[in-house]
């Protein structure tokens, strides 16, 4: 294992950090007070999973870096995360969509990676898998009482689709990164998922009475450090505090 | 045995009331708990339902000044801490609110009234977060603060109250040592995190203080609370506990209480008198935050009216459809 393995952890890793970091805006500020405790919830366990990846991700690499280095202490294009977790958190529609199409990803590859052949990936997907099962239950219930809601809400719906659909299909696409992580075990390749990912998610909208758009261009490039405007403020407020005392620990 | 439902519709003659009251009186001093069934005085359940109510908008309200810092929390574990505790405090919101609601009042009553500005809840909440050091001293001062008044209240004489409290206090109690141990290592880390630990103690000491409420002297809600057994001990016996336990915290931190008149008597620390114009000027609304806070609750329940509507409409629509299936 090498680069290669160190890439491939960290565009997962990444990912669930800046969700995570994404959905913890909504805390104290959710529709209802169960919604609160739900979201934090869901926050709590992707910032698990990221912080255990990054970690992982850091001890193959070698050079010292451990999960706070490697969060704090990158620039954006440094990043390796989804497009789709930078998008702004927009209403809360736009928010259970988004976590609508992390979570048909996410509960397709854990369970996938409870096989990847690093055993410290291994155990990290063991837990995360059962997280990922009853994540994509209540950002899947969601999509579906808005889309099937009141017609404000189903409006609401058909603008998060449209705003977000072009970002659902970059987590499917394989590059060598991808193909040297399948080859040595580390992961399945990403187009693997994409079948039972389409499925549920086509499920879910037709639920919804959401029309399933057809496949646009896929937005691309966060995976190999080419980022939106979004993420850049997203980093310099998570990273501010530590930055700002460099000889510190907390 | 006799019991009086929640629903009595026969008024009540006057001996039957002054039997009723004299049976709840005997209850309560034998230490056994009311529950929602049972006859209470109208007194004892407005006394209950403003205090119950108070608390849970506490809870509430209380997410925003630390939610303030998820965002920035210096390291991912720090982070997860937070989130954890903040989520703790929805949940007990939510207990809160459940325990009220079987005193006959609904959660969208008690919501409507914090909303509109009606209800109170405890004015630390309207002061600022500044540094990642207030997350520390909230949850070592605020919090220990609470523990001090919420303790007593597992034992309080309403049983839904008294059983949530205890859940309440457990999480609390590791909230104030999360809370001592963020101190604790920025009072041992580098210059600035020192002085960032000692400035967040210099803005939080005195209204901790003051979240036991008025002295004694000028407290209107003491005598029957006290014999009702909601409270055990008086606002200035609590403050005088609070502050016998957090002095020797603040020399082990090696920070300074910002408290020029500060003495030990040999029994009891002896402390400055809080500023009682600046807790009422908080309190009537003139606080910090006080607008701030309020309007972030009301920007949240507003935004979120269209996705709670969509809820109940999937959910009738829903209905409709498995009746005709």
């Amino acid at each position: 294992m090498g680069d290669h393995a160190v890439d491939a952890l960290l565009r997962v890793g990444d990912s669930c950090l800046v969700l995570a970091q994404r959905l913890t805006a909504w805390c104290g500020h959710a529709p209802a007070l169960e919604e609160d405790i739900a979201l934090a919830n869901v926050a709590l366990d992707i910032l698990g999973q990221a912080r255990g990846l990054l970690t992982r991700a850091g001890e193959i690499e070698g050079a010292g870096r451990d999960e706070d280095a490697l969060a704090y202490l990158r620039d954006a294009p440094d990043y390796r995360n989804l497009l789709l977790v930078e998008q702004p958190n927009g209403d809360y529609g736009t928010t259970m969509l988004r976590q609508l199409l992390f979570d048909a990803w996410a509960v397709e590859l854990w369970p996938a990676l409870v096989f990847s052949t690093d055993p410290v990936v291994a155990g990290i997907a063991g837990k995360a898998a059962k997280e990922a099962a009853y994540h994509v239950r209540h950002s899947a219930s969601w999509v579906v009482r808005l889309g099937d809601g009141t017609e404000e809400s189903h409006q609401r719906m058909l603008a998060a689709l449209d705003m977000l659909w072009p970002y659902a299909g970059e987590a499917f696409l394989d590059d060598e990164v991808d193909v040297a992580a399948a080859e040595s075990g580390l992961m399945p390749l990403p187009s693997s998922l994409l079948p039972a990912y389409r499925h549920r998610v086509e499920s879910v909208l037709a639920e919804a009475t959401l029309p399933v758009p057809p496949d646009p261009w896929w937005q691309r490039g966060g995976r190999q450090g080419s980022h939106g405007e979004h993420l850049t403020y997203l980093l310099a407020e998570m990273q501010v505090v530590h930055r700002a005392h460099p000889d510190a620990t907390w | 045995m006799y019991t009086q439902g929640l629903d009595q519709a026969e008024p009540l003659g006057d001996e039957d009331l002054s039997r009723l009251s004299e049976r709840f009186e005997a209850k309560v001093a034998a230490e056994d708990k009311v529950e929602p069934t049972d006859w209470m005085p109208d007194a004892y359940r407005t006394l209950l339902v403003r205090q119950i109510a108070q608390h849970a908008h506490s809870e509430i309200v209380g997410m925003l000044p630390e939610g303030n810092w998820l965002s920035r929390a210096p390291s991912l574990r720090r982070k997860g801490i937070l989130l954890a505790k903040v989520q703790d405090e929805a949940g007990h919101g939510l207990y809160l609110y459940c325990a009220a609601e079987t005193l006959g009042i609904s959660r969208d009553e008690m919501v409507e009234q914090l909303l509109a500005g009606t209800a109170k809840y405890s004015s630390i909440f309207n002061y600022p977060t500044l540094t990642w050091a207030d997350c520390g001293a909230i949850g070592w001062l605020v919090d220990g603060a609470a523990i001090m008044n919420q303790v007593p209240l597992c034992r309080c004489s309403y049983g839904p109250y008294a059983r949530a409290m205890v859940r309440i206090c457990r999480e609390e109690s590791f909230h104030q040592r999360q809370g001592f141990e963020i101190m604790t290592v920025l009072s041992q880390g580098t210059p600035e995190q020192k002085a960032m630990a000692q400035d967040a103690l210099d803005r939080w000491w005195w209204p901790s203080l003051m979240m036991f409420g008025p002295p004694d002297a000028q407290s209107t809600h003491n005598d029957r609370s006290m014999r009702w057994k909601v409270k055990r001990f008086t606002n200035d016996e609590l403050r005088q506990k609070f502050v016998d336990m957090t002095v020797p915290q603040a020399h082990f931190l090696g920070l300074t209480v910002p408290d020029p008149d500060l003495s030990y008597n040999g029994e009891h620390w002896v402390f400055g008198e809080p500023d009682w114009s600046e807790f009422k000027r908080v309190l009537s609304g003139d606080g910090p935050c006080n607008r701030e806070r309020l309007a972030a609750r009301n920007k949240a329940h507003d935004d979120g009216a269209w996705v709670r509507e969509a809820a109940v409409a999937h959910a009738e629509k829903k209905r409709s459809r498995e009746r005709v299936a």
